[in-house]
């Protein structure tokens, strides 16, 4: 009778763990597939990110900006005589 | 009885079948056992192995700035294209499309996918533009998928290709700080576990082995807007000088910091199909040169520095040229009796033989060695050349008269700016700092330093150096309108196998600025020039001036010497608003 009766409680026991387990399992997949989702979405932005890093170092070039700036918008160096130099 | 008989003649049969039973059973359990006990960790390991693998998840390399966060290289995920080798051989079909559309050779495809045809994987191209992948993954050919990596761009291209380096296509640095900085620039794979099916393709993730760790970003000590400066006005003088090669450093005195360091020939690390070999060399920290002039302000100081000379003091330089044992030391003209100033401004060889003559040989060689000659500067730049200053107790007359004027010792061009920061400051020669360093880290590094050189001598040397670039002077046209410079020119003979080569120079400039209290020390060398002109006063000298007159603007150094510009309109700050003229 008394063993009887730890043996059911024992059997229990292991049933509610097992369940537990089960349960732990499924949790622990469905967080997860959420965090690969998420490190998919931050990856999409990371490539974008490079990408933008990358095309404003391009048109970002200083031998561009300078010829944009002195074919295109007619940009040269002040000469000296219109320079005003500020003192404090 | 009978009853008892029956019992008794069946008795055996009962055994026989119990005891076939009982084997039975144990054969089972014996079985069982064995499967799942003793083959458990093999048949579960291949039962995981027909569906589990372990992948590789990439970690992007760290990124290089230049010293305000401008990107110099970038590590940007593309696509590379792979396939399982035993599905894809069976899709005979498809190849000569996916051959067009991965721009690849059919034949090459085939012989690829026959090489590795046991093997469930093969890269068949790697980063590939992201067009391309879509386009690829679009014919749905069983067996081709996409694997993520990373690839290294460079958006300075070859402004700043020597001291940036390159990474290999396994993403490890192969040259440059791309290589000295590999430890904390590269990522660490992370690995995860995921479910494949038949054709490879992922369909579950199940677990995380090891987390991705993303390399460092490093800031570099370079200042993009100067070093496109000078790779703008070298490229430039290389080219109209019709050189072999060029070297441009310019280094913040009071860090030691490289801000600018430009070489020609140079290549674009973006695209390193066709390159050779010797254009992939950062000169201005590799290659070895005599210094020639250059190397006078540091004679002149340690002549100083006995005290038994002064700037005024006359030296005879008549009648140009000078004997020391069997060779013929010689000057451009003859100086006539001129004083230790004029022996720099003039460069005269005659002149600072003489000094150096006059000096115990332990000291000058103390002059050249505690300004840095002859050691590494301690940069920790890949293939850095040392230089060479022998030892002093070798010397005698006639490598005493010689080494006073630069040749019979060797240096790079990042020795001698270095040299030259020290001459700048207060004789001091911080190590050089690829590396962005704060003001106190070099304060504890000086620290460290014993000057030979006091600092009344060198700036006594400083200001006969601003006589080089002053009218008369060998460098008028480093000169920079506002600012006062000091500075050196060098002509050297080149020296091939069996002495000096004819009508072959190098042309070198090295110089401070603005001189009444130095920022910036500069180094221009320029090898084999084969214009008219091969001084370096015509040839490196112009491109000093113009890099250092952008420099000193970009990066607001104040004018120190604004009576030398007649004309020049000055406002004070506060009526700066006022004043529309053109304020910057």
């Amino acid at each position: 009778m008394r063993i009887g009766g730890l043996l059911g409680v024992l059997v229990l026991a292991v049933l509610v763990s097992a369940l537990g387990v089960i349960y732990a399992k499924h949790e622990g997949r469905k967080l997860f597939v959420q965090l690969q989702a998420l490190e998919k979405a931050r990856d999409q932005m990371n490539v974008e990110w490079g990408q933008l890093q990358l095309e404003q170092g391009t048109w970002a070039t200083h031998s561009r900006v300078e010829r944009v700036a002195r074919k295109r918008l007619g940009m040269e160096m002040p000469a000296p005589q219109s320079v005003v130099i500020i003192r404090k | 009885m009978s009853e008892r008989d029956d019992k008794q003649s069946y008795r055996g049969r009962r055994l026989l079948v119990l005891g076939l039973l009982v084997l039975a059973a144990g054969g089972l359990i014996a079985r069982a056992v064995d499967l799942q006990v003793l083959d458990r960790d093999f048949l579960k390991g291949q039962g995981d192995a027909r569906y589990l693998r372990v992948v590789e998840e990439p970690a992007h390399r760290g990124m290089i700035t230049d010293r305000f966060g401008e990107p110099l290289a970038i590590s940007t995920p593309v696509d590379s294209v792979w396939a399982n080798p035993r599905v894809l051989i069976q899709q005979r079909e498809d190849w000569a499309r996916l051959a067009r559309a991965l721009r690849i050779d059919r034949a090459a495809l085939e012989r690829l996918l026959a090489a590795r045809q046991d093997k469930e994987f093969v890269y068949l191209r790697r980063r590939v533009n992201p067009d391309m992948a879509a386009r690829v993954m679009a014919l749905e050919i069983p067996g081709v998928n996409l694997a993520p990596e990373y690839r290294r761009f460079y958006p300075a291209g070859e402004v700043t290709a020597h001291v940036v380096g390159f990474t290999d296509v396994d993403d490890r640095g192969q040259e440059g700080m791309e290589l000295a900085l590999e430890e904390r620039l590269r990522g660490v794979p992370g690995a995860k576990r995921v479910i494949k099916d038949r054709l490879g393709r992922i369909v579950e993730s199940v677990e995380r082995v090891r987390e991705p760790q993303p390399g460092e970003d490093v800031a570099l000590s370079i200042d993009r807007r100067l070093q496109y400066l000078a790779y703008r006005e070298l490229k430039a003088a290389v080219r109209r000088n019709r050189a072999d090669a060029g070297s441009a450093v310019i280094l913040d005195v009071r860090t030691g910091e490289v801000l600018a360091m430009v070489n020609q020939p140079a290549y674009n690390p973006n695209n390193r199909g066709r390159l050779k070999r010797s254009h992939l060399r950062n000169r201005a920290v590799t290659d070895v040169f005599e210094p020639g002039s250059t190397i006078k302000p540091f004679t002149v100081a340690a002549a100083l520095e006995t005290g038994r000379f002064r700037p005024e003091t006359p030296v005879d330089t008549t009648p140009g040229y000078f004997r020391v044992g069997r060779k013929t030391i010689r000057d451009f003209r003859n100086y006539g009796l001129i004083d230790v100033s004029t022996v720099i401004q003039k460069s005269s060889n005659v002149g600072a033989s003489k000094l150096a003559l006059s000096l115990a040989p332990e000291r000058l060689w103390k002059a050249y060695a505690s300004v840095g000659l002859g050691e590494s500067t301690g940069s920790g730049f890949p293939g850095e050349s040392g230089g060479l200053l022998t030892d002093f107790g070798g010397w005698r007359d006639i490598q005493r008269a010689t080494v006073s004027y630069g040749y019979g010792m060797s240096v790079t061009p990042l020795q001698l700016a270095r040299a030259y920061a020290a001459l700048a400051s207060d004789g001091r020669p911080l190590p050089v700092s690829f590396v962005r360093r704060s003001a106190e880290e070099a304060a504890e590094l000086a620290a460290l330093y014993e000057p030979a050189l006091s600092e009344s001598s060198l700036r006594a040397v400083r200001r006969m150096m601003e006589r080089v670039v002053a009218r008369g002077g060998t460098g008028t046209r480093a000169a920079v309108p506002g600012y006062r410079i000091a500075g050196k020119t060098g002509t050297v003979k080149k020296s091939g196998a069996g002495g000096y080569v004819e009508d072959s120079y190098i042309a070198v400039f090295a110089g401070i600025a603005p001189a009444s209290d130095p920022r910036l020390a500069m180094v221009v060398m320029i090898d084999e020039p084969r214009g008219e002109k091969y001084y370096g006063g015509a040839v490196a000298a112009p491109v000093f001036g113009k890099v250092m007159a952008g420099a000193l603007r970009l990066l607001d150094i104040p004018p120190d010497d604004l009576p030398s510009m007649p004309g020049q309109r000055l406002a004070l700050l506060h009526d700066a608003a006022a004043d529309k003229g053109g304020a910057h």
